[in-house]
C-alpha cells in the first residue's frame, strides 16, 4: 500500500474532490454544507506531496454527488480542482471545475445594505471576476473571504 | 442610449452619456420645444428616503414634457413600514405609471426594480451606490464649462459613502479625465468604485489634503463629510476642518477653476465663495431640469421604440 493511499481511504460511493488548493479542503466542505452531522462518511488529506501543485488537499464524500452551483462555487477557491465520481470503488465520471460566469443563489452579500439582504424574492447573483465575484446589486467586491459568505 | 434604464454610470459609454447632454444642451436652448412632449404619461416619483431636491427637480422635468407626476409620499406613510418587499411595490406602481424615479436607502435597489418591472427606472440614489441622473447633470455643466476633453477633476470630501462621487467618478473614466481623490483616510474610495476605475486604467491619485493638487485642477467637486460617518464628534469636527474650502483657499487655484456640489452644502464651502468666479454648483442644480427633461425623453423614447419592435415580431 502506497502512501497516499494510507492518508485517505478508497470509497464505494460518492465523491473524490481532488487537487485542491494546500488549505482549502475545510472551506471545501464548508461550501458542501458538510460539518459531519449528516452522517456521512469523509475523510480529509491536507497537503499532500503533488506534483502539479506542490502539495494539494484532498476530500472524499462517502453518499454525495456534487451539484452544478456546488461545483461552480468550489471552481471560486479550488480552480484547480478535479471532481471524481466513485461508484463501486471505480472512478465512473472524471471532470475539472470550470470557472461560471456568474454564480447564482449559492453566496450571501457581505455587504448588509445590500437590497439581497432586505428579504426581496430575488436570489443573490454574482459575477466572477479576475480574482473574486461580485455582487450583481451592490457592485461589493469579494476575495479570499468567500468561503465565508457561502449560503447553501 | 438604447436600455431603457438608468440604474448606475457604469452602463453609460461616451456616446450615451453625450446623446443626453446633447439633447440637455437642446432643451436649455429651447425648452417650448419640449413642452408637452410626453403629455397623457404618467412618471411615479418612489422615494423611501428623504429628499427635497432630487424629487422637486426630477417633478419640475416632468412636468415641462407635459408628464403627469405621481408621489409615493412620505416613507412612514406607505407600505414600506408595513414590510412589502420592493419587488412587489415596484411591480404595484407599474400599473399606475409609464416610468419610475426610485430613491431606496439600500445598495442594488434599483438594479432590483429594474428587473421587475417593464416600465424606465431611473435610479435616484440606492445607499451609498450611485446617484446617475446627477452624475449627469454634473458632466454638464463640466462640458458647458471645460468641454469633456483632457480634463482634471479634483473629487474631495466623503469618497466612500458618496453616491455622487462614485457615479462621477466611473463616468468620467469614459473621458480619460485625470482624477484626484482627496480626503481623509477612513473616507476613501470603496473597493467596487476601485474595481471599476482599475479595470478601465483610469488615471486615479489619492491625496491627504488638497493644497498640493489645487493648482492642477480644472474643476474642484466638493462633497460633505457627514457627522455620522465618525463615532467621536471632536474627530468629525477636526477631520471635516481639514476639508473646507473658502475663497482664500482658492487663490491658489487656476483662475477658470470651477468649483462644483452635489448641494445641499452644509458649511463644506464657505459663502464667500459663492461670490468669486469658480462657483458653479447654483448652475449646477439648475441644469437639473434640461437634464432631467433630456434624459426622461430619452428613455421614453427608447420605451416606446422597444414596445414598438415587440408588436412588429
Ligand atoms: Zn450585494
Amino acid at each position: 500500500m502506497s502512501d497516499h493511499e494510507l492518508r485517505v481511504s478508497k470509497i464505494r460511493d460518492g465523491t473524490v474532490i481532488d487537487h485542491v488548493e494546500g488549505g482549502q479542503a475545510l472551506n471545501v466542505l464548508a461550501i458542501l454544507g458538510i460539518d459531519g452531522s449528516e452522517g456521512l462518511g469523509v475523510s480529509v488529506g491536507m497537503n499532500v506531496p503533488s506534483d502539479r501543485l506542490g502539495r494539494k488537499d484532498l476530500v472524499k464524500v462517502e453518499g454525495r454527488e456534487l451539484s452544478q452551483s456546488e461545483v461552480d462555487v468550489l471552481s471560486l477557491i479550488a480552480p484547480e480542482a478535479t471532481i471524481n465520481i466513485i461508484r463501486e470503488f471505480e472512478v465512473v465520471e472524471k471532470n475539472r471545475v470550470t470557472r461560471p460566469d456568474r454564480v447564482v443563489g449559492v453566496l450571501s452579500c457581505p455587504n448588509r445594505n445590500c437590497i439581497t439582504n432586505a428579504d426581496e424574492p430575488v436570489d443573490t447573483r454574482f459575477e466572477v471576476v479576475a480574482d473574486g465575484v461580485r455582487c450583481d446589486y451592490c457592485s461589493t467586491v469579494l476575495r479570499s473571504d468567500i468561503a465565508d459568505h457561502i449560503d447553501v | 442610449m438604447r436600455q431603457d434604464h438608468l440604474i448606475t454610470a457604469t452602463q453609460l459609454s461616451r456616446d450615451d452619456i453625450e446623446a443626453v447632454l446633447d439633447r440637455a444642451r437642446e432643451v436649455a436652448a429651447d425648452p417650448e420645444a419640449y413642452a408637452g412632449r410626453h403629455a397623457g404619461t404618467m412618471l411615479a416619483l418612489c422615494f423611501f428616503e428623504p429628499s427635497t431636491r432630487t424629487r422637486m427637480s426630477f417633478d419640475a422635468a416632468a412636468q415641462r414634457l407635459g408628464i403627469d407626476t405621481i408621489d409615493m409620499g412620505d416613507v412612514d406613510s406607505s407600505s414600506v413600514s408595513k414590510g412589502e418587499s420592493l419587488a412587489d411595490t415596484v411591480r404595484v406602481i407599474e400599473g399606475y405609471a409609464d416610468s419610475i424615479v426610485l430613491r431606496h436607502p439600500s445598495e442594488g435597489a434599483a438594479t432590483l426594480a429594474a428587473e421587475f418591472v417593464d416600465v424606465p427606472v431611473i435610479n435616484a440614489g440606492d445607499g451609498a451606490g450611485q446617484h446617475p441622473s446627477q452624475t449627469l447633470l454634473d458632466l454638464h455643466t463640466i462640458r458647458e464649462n471645460h468641454g469633456l476633453d483632457d480634463l482634471t477633476v479634483g473629487i474631495m470630501g466623503d469618497l466612500k459613502y458618496g453616491r455622487t462621487v462614485h457615479s462621477l467618478a466611473t463616468a468620467l473614466t469614459n473621458f480619460d479625465a485625470r482624477q484626484h481623490f482627496i480626503s481623509p483616510e477612513s473616507l476613501r474610495l470603496p473597493r467596487s468604485v476601485r474595481f471599476d476605475l482599475h479595470e478601465t486604467g483610469a488615471q486615479v491619485r489619492e491625496h491627504d489634503d488638497l493644497e498640493a493638487v489645487l493648482p492642477e485642477l480644472d474643476v474642484l467637486y466638493v462633497t460633505r463629510i457627514q457627522k455620522e460617518r465618525f463615532p467621536d464628534e471632536n474627530e468629525y469636527h477636526r477631520v471635516a476642518g481639514e476639508y473646507r474650502i473658502d475663497a482664500d483657499t482658492l487663490d491658489a487655484a487656476p483662475d477658470d477653476l470651477t468649483v462644483m456640489h452635489p448641494l445641499p452644502r452644509v458649511d463644506e464651502i464657505a459663502p464667500d465663495v459663492d461670490d468669486t468666479e469658480h462657483a458653479r454648483y447654483f448652475e449646477q442644480a439648475h441644469n437639473g431640469i434640461p437634464v432631467r427633461m433630456a434624459l426622461l425623453d430619452t428613455l421614453l423614447e427608447n420605451a416606446e421604440a422597444a414596445e414598438g419592435m415587440e408588436v412588429d415580431r
